[in-house]
């Protein structure tokens, strides 16, 4: 919860290394480049376009295949994001439960629109389908921790966790 | 949980309330109390129990026996008589023939409780999803011991019998699709257990996954003896952080007591499964997409024919089942497809794991047999509404249907629900009381297809794109009335056109709304007036 994911940017260097040193566990062909992004992610928060011409360079598989299944995906980012990943479910079993309003508070609280990080670097919000725990709705994703029936009153105690 | 003998329903709606519903309940309370019965016998309430005249309305559970009307004062003998010896007092049945017929949605469950059978959930819960020993212990193999001492052919043929339906949203018989892998040629064959379940609402996978995922390893063993497959997969979405580790870890155990691996128990087959994770993207749930993504591409959906039975994981024959399919070939293979076929409907056989969401008491997980009623689902199994009046369910996530409450008490199965022009889908009932606006209702799951089509086809990018614009523009009030001709074509053009089930489902929503909601649509456009104060109507 408490890690901060954006790093400054690193060096030609070290993404090879580290890149090279994600490969170590894969084959290197296509089947497994999912697999591989995932891990990159993960690594460096998420894809630039440099660490996408290092595995290009690293795996043969051509960089507009790379690029085309990285920026299909949701869980593959390849924007750099703020220190906490906001994901508001927008679908229906969480709209009608309360869900509308909870993104109206949300929004007011953060000052932001989706897909926007704020300034001092401490959010992103993005909205995103079910996240399949429809039972506890309104639920929103931090950093990937699920927080449940949510009201506007009970939000900035949850947001306040995350700093 | 604790397990009664006896359940008591009284109707408590408002127009029970007013015919002393409260005192009636007060009264069984107590009687239950004079006879020593707290432990045997349940009180619970029915919300709402429709248009009914004779009231206050009670049924008794095992025997479904209806009393109506019951006043206070006869409920010391009914309990008496009915639960304390055991037989019907016949003079306080109900006699006006008008409410038998419209209460008979009470009487078919019958049982213990208006109660769910568990097949597909039979371990949730019990056992201990993190061993394999347990899962031993609860007849956990015995399965497919089973069906190694059958041939294939004769293990395609109890599916096939049993009537199992694909509990992916679709309903394809699970039996014909074995058997055309079966029969495919071709020596490398994969199965795969489609768990990519990301329909808004549903959850059932989830739930099985992480209470039960051994009995998903043992029917994919007995799919992949059936149809000749010696490599599985397990295609787990990527938000499933749990589920994803207990899987692993089963499969760890599994091959640890060689039951996944070369010569499984000595009878020289061989069988593997790799688990892929998704990476955040709806239309992966789709087969041929969900192969797109295993093979490493873009998870895009292929033209069909050929369809993956001849044609699938890098061009080999492929068996692609839902995991709640997979979770009831054990029990089928175990019990026989007689025994399953007594379950649900002749033509939807077994259960169906619901989620029940939305304006409801209780939300949560349920598993019934195919062919109850929304009513049922909403006032038994939902506790009622929070408030309100039932205005329309969602069922199957979003490629389901709106079904209005005009439809609720139409049998939940296949057939039923196509004939009046509805879908079942994957088994989310979200239920939304009548503070819900239909066109913001509308305008969210459009919004949703438009976040999730793939763009790989004209009809589907454009016109889930243009539906959710003309619906955000009625919604905020500057809808016109050629608007509905608009979204009329585009509908027809998304079915019609799109090169799979997320077009050619996109424009249901819509449909629905059109045929059933007409009026509070002419509202928003022709008034400039959202009935419910929903919408914001600038």
């Amino acid at each position: 919860m408490e890690e901060n994911k954006t790093t400054p940017a690193p060096t030609p260097e070290v993404l090879q290394r580290e890149i090279s040193l994600i490969l170590e566990d894969f084959k290197k062909d296509r089947e497994n480049l999912i697999p591989i992004l995932h891990r990159v992610a993960e690594r460096f928060g998420y894809i630039s376009s440099q660490a996408l011409y290092e595995i290009t360079a690293q795996t043969s598989i051509p960089v507009a295949e790379v690029f085309s299944v990285a920026t299909f995906y949701r869980m593959l980012p390849t924007q750099e994001r703020g220190r906490h990943v906001i994901l508001f479910c927008e679908s229906l079993p969480c709209h009608v439960v309360g869900g509308r309003e909870l993104f109206h508070a949300l929004q007011s609280e953060l000052q932001l629109e989706p897909g926007q990080t704020s300034p001092d670097n401490r959010w992103t919000l993005l909205t995103t389908s079910c996240l399949g725990v429809c039972d506890f709705g309104p639920v929103i994703s931090i950093d990937g921790n699920i927080h449940g029936n949510l009201t506007p009153e009970s939000l900035p105690e949850v947001l306040s966790k995350y700093q | 949980m604790k397990t009664v003998r006896s359940m008591v329903l009284v109707s408590h709606d408002e127009k029970s309330k007013a015919s002393s519903s409260q005192e009636v309940i007060d009264a069984f309370n107590q009687a239950i109390k004079d006879f020593g019965l707290v432990d045997e016998v349940a009180v619970a309430t029915i919300p709402e129990i429709g248009t009914i005249r004779t009231l206050p309305l009670v049924v008794i559970y095992p025997e479904a026996s209806i009393y109506a009307p019951v006043r206070p004062e006869d409920v010391p003998f009914l309990v008496e008589e009915h639960l304390y010896k055991g037989r019907e007092v016949p003079a306080l049945k109900v006699k006006d023939p008008d409410t038998m017929r419209k209460a008979a949605w009470l009487t078919q469950r019958k049982g213990s409780l208006p109660a769910e059978s568990r097949i597909v959930l039979r371990n949730v819960g019990k056992i201990d999803p993190e061993s394999i020993d347990e899962f031993f212990a609860y007849e956990g193999g015995q399965a497919f011991a089973t069906a190694l001492q059958m041939t294939p052919e004769l293990v395609v043929q109890v599916i096939k019998e049993s009537g199992l339906r694909g509990r992916g949203g679709a309903g394809f018989p699970a039996g014909i699709k074995w058997d055309a892998v079966r029969k495919a040629p071709g020596k490398k064959k994969y199965v795969i257990c489609n768990a990519d379940e990301s329909e808004p609402g549903t959850f059932k996978d989830r739930v099985i996954m992480e209470g039960d995922p051994f009995s998903i390893l043992e029917a994919m063993l007995i799919a992949a003896y059936a149809v000749g497959a010696d490599e599985g997969y397990i295609y787990i979405r990527g938000e499933y952080q749990l589920a994803l580790e207990r899987v692993q870890k089963a499969i760890q155990q599994a091959r640890e007591y060689g039951v996944l691996g070369k010569n499984i128990f000595g009878s020289g087959f061989d069988f593997d499964i790799h688990i892929h994770a998704g990476a955040g993207a709806y239309i992966c749930g789709e087969e041929t997409a969900l192969l797109e993504s295993i093979e490493g591409g873009r998870g895009e959906p292929r033209v069909k024919p050929p369809y993956p039975t001849t044609h699938g994981l890098w061009g080999k024959p492929t068996l692609i089942n839902n995991v709640e399919t997979f979770a009831n070939i054990p029990p089928i293979i175990l019990n026989g497809s007689d025994w399953f076929r007594s379950y649900g409907t002749p033509s939807s056989p077994g259960t169906k794991v619901y989620t029940i969401l939305g304006n409801v008491n209780n939300k949560g997980l349920i598993e019934v047999p195919m062919g109850i009623t929304l009513r049922e689902v909403i006032n038994i199994y939902g506790k009622g509404l929070k408030q309100g009046q039932f205005k329309f369910a969602q069922t199957g996530g979003s490629s389901g249907s709106i079904i209005p409450a005009s439809l609720q008490d139409t049998p939940m199965d296949f057939d039923s629900y196509s004939k009046m022009g509805v879908s079942l889908g994957s088994g989310a009932l979200l239920i939304c009381d009548d503070s819900n606006c239909i066109v913001d209702a509308v305008r969210v799951l459009t919004r949703f297809f438009q976040v999730e089509c793939c763009g790989k086809c004209v009809p589907c990018r454009v016109g889930t794109d243009q539906t959710w614009k003309i619906l955000t523009e009625i919604s905020e009030g500057r809808g016109k009335m050629e608007d509905i001709a608009h979204l009329e074509w585009l509908c027809s053009g998304m079915e019609g056109l799109s090169n799979c089930g997320l077009g050619q489902t996109a424009g249901t929503p819509i449909r629905n709304m059109l045929d059933h909601f007409r009026a509070e649509l002419d509202a928003h456009i022709k008034l400039g007036v959202c009935p419910t104060g929903i919408c914001p109507m600038k």
